[in-house]
């Protein structure tokens, strides 16, 4: 049977774990698909999965009363998805909406915390590894913040 | 003494350049709610400029403003300008309309490595009105298509009602020889692009960054990231380049409101490679 190991180890967020990690998050690795406009998880709910997007458009939206939902950001192909899985209360921040039919790798987030419990090797790379994406995050959300459009020609 | 005066004078003012032109307005087009196109008749002889150069407007008793010029450049009958109401030249300019005058000089200033960069990937970054001093640039390649290899334009703007010229930007993005990507910094959820700022769009896009040329505009901060992320993704550092809008009175090196160190935007720029620029980007208040 073909595994998602070769797919996941050719990631650039995946690229150079030790091989012993690999085959261990390939474990917890399952292939999904989402229909546009499906909702892949709400504000609140459990967060217990993570995401690489393979193919598609997700919208990470948050709702507000009297203004309806507001889309703000996107995540497309090589994305990864959701990092509340990993930092406590293990609760979703927003809803994740496919855009457009969406294909991905879902990651069991509890098992893998599970692992990254008995395995500090593997959970201080994990923790590496998602401490950039929420830090590149933060540095689009702050420029965004900053309404720079607006400031200037 | 008359004709010393004469003398004088005519040796400090460079010539015709400080003489506005009437221009009549032949069309204007309202873009987005605070940004507007106006389509200008050019002398008998034709009005010729180079993709990133810009004119002084002048509405009299107003003021004068430098504006990047945003039409073809192969259309020698018609000269375009797009603006933004931000300030009291521009909202008196907003209220032109079909039949009015507005005064001109120029053309001013370098231009966009279009020729140069032949043979070459192109990645146009646009931010804002930023869009407007490029889109002479993309005209150009577009009707030179062969000679480049990849286009790609990126796009990022506040909100889906700020996208400026959308419908040419839809007949863009339906060719299969340029690549265009848009990005809103907020939207509703019916709408179905991208969200997120610009630079999230550069890893996206598809260039060969090692044989890539870039031109950059748009505010500042948006152009300081947008070059981070491109060198960050291997594009060289010499070719990048970015329009740099400051302080502009005379528009021809001759009052140094535009001075920055060593540098006069109005006739070393607007364009320059962002090398030659790069300290002025991180120079706090000039
Ligand atoms: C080389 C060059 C090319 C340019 N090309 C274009 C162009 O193609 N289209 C265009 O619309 N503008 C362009 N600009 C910017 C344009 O010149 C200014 O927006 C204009 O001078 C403002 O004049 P004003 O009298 O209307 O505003 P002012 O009364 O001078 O300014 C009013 C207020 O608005 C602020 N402000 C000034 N400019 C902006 C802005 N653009 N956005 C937000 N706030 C601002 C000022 O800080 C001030 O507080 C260019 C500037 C340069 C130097
Ligand atoms: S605007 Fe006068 S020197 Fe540049």
């Amino acid at each position: 049977m073909e595994t998602l190991e070769p797919l996941l180890s050719e990631h650039p967020f995946l690229k150079g774990l030790d091989p012993k990690h690999l085959q261990l998050i390939t474990g917890c690795a399952s292939n999904v698909r989402f229909d546009a406009g499906q909702i892949i998880f709400r504000e609140g709910e459990e967060a217990d999965q993570f995401y690489i997007i393979r193919n598609g458009k997700v919208a990470l939206q948050i709702y507000t009363p009297g203004r309806g939902s507001i889309i703000i950001d996107t995540l497309t192909e090589g994305d990864i998805l959701g990092w509340s899985w990993l930092i406590p209360p293990y609760q979703w921040r927003f809803d994740a909406v496919a855009g457009e039919l969406t294909r991905a790798i879902a990651l069991d987030g509890k098992c893998l915390r599970n692992k990254c419990e008995s395995d500090h090797d593997l959970g201080y790379e994990l923790l590496k590894r998602f401490a950039s994406i929420v830090d590149s995050r933060l540095e689009s959300t702050r420029l965004r913040l900053l309404d720079m459009y607006d400031s200037n020609p | 003494m008359t004709a010393i005066l004469e003398k004088s004078t005519k040796e400090i003012i460079p010539s015709q350049e400080m003489i506005p032109e009437y221009f009549r307005i032949t069309k204007t087009q309202k873009d987005t709610h605070d940004t507007f196109t106006i389509e200008l008749e050019p002398p008998k002889n034709g009005f010729n400029f180079t993709p990133g150069q810009f004119n002084m407007l002048y509405m009299f008793g107003v003021g004068e403003v430098p504006i990047s010029i945003s039409g073809d450049p192969s259309d020698r009958n018609k000269l375009t300008h797009t603006i933004r109401a931000v300030g009291s030249v521009t909202r008196t300019m907003q209220k032109l309309k079909k039949g009015d005058f507005v005064g001109i000089r120029g053309p001013f200033g370098t231009h966009w490595p279009a020729e140069e960069s032949i043979g070459n990937d192109i990645v146009i970054v646009a931010g804002g009105i930023g869009l407007a001093p490029l889109r002479p640039s993309i005209y150009h390649i577009l009707s030179n298509r062969e000679k480049y290899g990849k286009v790609v334009l990126l796009y990022g703007t506040r909100t889906p009602n700020d996208i400026l010229y959308r419908k040419e930007l839809e007949q863009w993005r339906a060719r299969f020889d340029l690549e265009v990507l848009i990005t809103v910094d907020r939207a509703a959820s019916d709408w179905k692009g991208n969200v997120g700022v610009v630079t999230t769009l550069i890893p996206r896009s598809h260039f060969d960054p090692f044989n890539t040329v870039a031109m950059v505009c748009g505010p500042e901060i948006m152009m300081r990231f947008s070059v981070q992320d491109l060198l960050k993704c291997g594009v060289a550092v010499n070719n990048i380049y970015v329009s740099m809008e400051r302080n502009m009175k005379c528009g021809i090196g001759f009052c140094g409101h535009c001075q920055c160190g060593s540098t006069f935007i109005c006739k070393d720029g607007p364009v320059y490679p962002y090398n030659n620029v790069k300290d002025i980007f991180i120079k706090r208040e000039i």
